[in-house]
């Protein structure tokens, strides 16, 4: 995984503007590049900004995102350098996305795979659904966040909303802080070697140095309702 | 089995007298209830009675209209499906396609053998709840990838790879619930395709995780669309509850296609109160859709593909009269692939059922080899038979189809109209908002 801050010394990006281009455009050009560093300016909220891309570029938005940034990425490196709206990374494959501001709603919703980094705070349903992408938060999630959550980790240096990993699966969810409240079949777990070893790396792969492994609690599925028995009816 | 008074009910003598409230099925699933605890979950679509396409006739050509030569004159079926922004509609040469079901519920081998079926018809089948598998990709020329609540097995490779895209929204036999695939059928391949562990229930959410409402569903449409470069057709599917508002809303939406399922429609399992008790008939659902698209002013430029029910030319054919584009099929689908078929009446009794009645589709034991992830099950199903069973079915259908629309006089089947068509009940006219036969009365509405 590459580092969230494109490398200042390599080949000087190329400026796509918003004010000038439309978001069809700049999607259509990002589609077409098979590599190098690009720099979306006047993004002003504009919906689906490098959404579907497919190959090594690094991408740097300046300025705040509306839904779907960087929709299902793949290999891509994104970073928004200001807030975003629904959506983030959602179905995420591979690559990494920042942001470098807060995440709105279903930040990394059925993320498949590669990294996503809010270095603020994510609202309601983070991770939702998540296959297999990891999710780190420097600040806290809302709530219902990890619902249904199936595959990969989530981690919250601050606190995290009620109902976390309602219905999770085998996602793994790690949290500095408080947690206002777990959802149905998810339960607080014990922190083993393997668990701060990977979280070390999770938060060393998002640039995070001042929080320690040994901090978080760690949370994920009692795997009582994996298969349904009428007697765990009021579970839900 | 008496036959005595015309009763042939297995069990009847006389002075018995069934209640037509407590009667033995209902009797039955009360019994069934308390010993169990828990909801009755089957697949297919409503199996009570409602008003259906029987309840209306078409109304052939005579002195005021001719009709057109049935072997001699053409009659054209070919429909182009979402040419409102797309790049590339889909061209298909009948109108009636194959609605999505997931490989999971299906086999591996009975996708392969929809998509035979379909490509040999030129027609599209569709994905469902559990991705898009090589089989069906390889042997479907047009193929629908359906992006649901679950999202299972979606990714962008699949969505470039697919003809169109369908948003799902809801379907007909439970519109506002989600699915359910229970352990027996997560087999490795259906569990790696899901991100799911082998052998557990799994549940596909009801609503989808990263949009509510008809104003993010714009914004999803358009990131759709951004992701595939404005080519493929953006389908949305509901259920058929409130069709006029929410085929408005999926117009407003951006959708070059609107899918509208009837309560027949089927599922692959779930609770059967829900597909009894939730929705509104096929035939209730046509109207108020035309109408939205009419007073859009979008009608035949989104197209509205209606399914939930359909059997035969018939249907298809009183479907395109009130309004529809073309349709889709999915239970029929299936019996015309293999299901329920006789021959298999002994292995059908037994599970515990008979053919014809054999719809525990989610327990994964299917003697067809359709509805299960048992590779054993599974190899008993021939796809290239069934691929050729359904395409002998599909030209069936389309011909009937065109028989009924000469008879009106129609050289495209699409131009078969309202006009076409009278209701047998008061119920039918009012919901397909066609007179009754011999009237001139639409009830609900002014005399036309």
């Amino acid at each position: 995984m590459s580092g969230a801050a494109p490398d200042s010394t390599a080949a000087p990006s190329r400026a796509l503007d918003l004010s000038q281009l439309s978001v069809r455009e700049l999607n259509a050009a990002l589609h077409e590049a098979e590599d190098g560093r690009w720099e979306v300016l006047d993004p002003v909220g504009k919906h689906a900004i490098a959404a579907g891309l497919d190959a090594e570029l690094e991408v740097e938005i300046a300025g705040n995102v509306g839904y779907y940034c960087a929709g299902m990425n793949k290999r891509a490196t994104v970073r928004v350098k200001g807030n975003c709206g629904v959506g983030v990374a959602e179905n995420i494959m591979s690559g990494k996305v920042a942001i470098e501001g807060d995440a709105s709603q279903a930040a990394g919703a059925s993320g498949h795979g590669g990294l996503l980094v809010i270095e603020g705070n994510a609202a309601a349903r983070c991770g939702i659904s998540l296959k297999g992408a990891d999710i780190v938060v420097r600040g806290s999630i809302g709530h219902m966040s990890a619902f249904m959550a199936q595959r990969g980790r989530i981690v919250v240096c601050g606190d995290a909303g009620a109902a976390l990993g309602d219905s999770i699966y085998e996602a793994r969810i790690y949290v500095r802080g408080e947690v206002a409240g777990l959802g149905a079949d998810c339960v607080a777990k014990e922190m083993r070697p393997e668990h701060l070893e990977e979280l070390a790396e999770l938060l060393a792969e998002a640039g995070i140095e001042d929080a320690q492994p040994a901090e978080f609690s760690r949370y994920g599925s009692a795997r009582r309702l994996y298969n349904f028995n009428v007697d765990d009816a009021g579970e839900y | 089995m008496s036959t005595e008074n015309g009763n042939t009910r297995p069990g009847w003598r006389d002075g018995l007298r069934e209640s037509a409230t407590f009667d033995r099925a209902t009797i039955h699933e009360i019994q069934r209830a308390a010993r169990e605890g828990i909801y009755d979950i089957r697949g297919g679509g409503a199996k009570r009675h409602v008003p259906s396409f029987d309840d209306l006739l078409l109304l052939g050509a005579s002195v005021s209209r001719y009709p057109l030569e049935g072997y001699r004159e053409r009659c054209d079926t070919d429909v182009v499906l979402g040419d409102r922004h797309a790049k590339k509609p889909l061209e298909l040469d009948i109108p009636v396609t194959i609605a999505g079901m997931s490989f999971g519920a299906l086999s591996a081998p009975a996708k392969e053998a929809l998509g035979r079926g379909a490509s040999e018809m030129g027609t599209s089948t569709t994905t469902g709840d559990g991705g898009m598998t090589p089989e069906e990709r390889g042997h479907s020329e047009t193929l629908v990838y359906q992006l649901l609540p679950s999202r299972y097995g979606m990714n962008p490779d699949d969505l470039r790879r697919a003809d169109a895209i369908e948003v799902v929204v809801g379907q007909g036999a439970k519109p506002g619930g989600g699915g359910m695939l229970l352990g027996q059928k997560i087999s490795d391949r259906v569990a790696e395709m899901r991100d799911l562990p082998t052998g557990i229930d799994q549940r596909s959410a009801c609503r989808h995780p990263d949009w509510t409402g008809p104003d993010d569903l714009e914004i999803k449409i358009e990131e759709l669309r951004e992701i595939t470069d404005w080519e493929k057709p953006i389908f949305v599917k509901v259920g058929a509850t409130r069709p006029y508002y929410d085929v408005a809303l999926a117009v407003k939406a951006g959708a070059d296609v609107v899918v509208l399922d009837g309560m027949q429609g089927g599922t692959a399992a779930t609770q059967e109160v829900f597909i009894e008790h939730v929705g509104i008939p096929t035939l209730a659902a046509i109207p108020p859709a035309v109408q939205a698209l009419i007073e859009l002013g979008v009608h035949r430029k989104v197209q509205l593909v209606v399914s939930g029910g359909i059997r035969n030319g018939a249907d298809v054919a009183k479907a395109l009269a009130l309004g529809a584009d073309a349709v889709s099929i999915g239970v029929a689908a299936l019996v015309a692939i293999g299901d329920n078929a006789p021959e298999l009446d002994d292995e059908y009794a037994k599970i515990g059922s008979a053919s014809g009645f054999y719809d525990d589709w989610h327990e994964g034991r299917d003697p067809a080899g359709i509805f299960t992830q048992d590779d054993d099950l599974a190899a008993r199903f021939d796809a290239e038979l069934g691929g050729r069973r359904l395409a002998n079915y599909l030209r069936t259908v389309v011909l009937e189809t065109q028989t009924l629309a000469r008879a009106c006089g129609k050289s495209r089947v699409q131009n078969l109209e309202p006009e076409d068509l009278v209701a047998l009940t008061v119920e039918a006219a009012a919901m397909a908002r066609v007179p009754l036969a011999g009237t001139n009365w639409i009830p609900g509405t002014e005399a036309r």
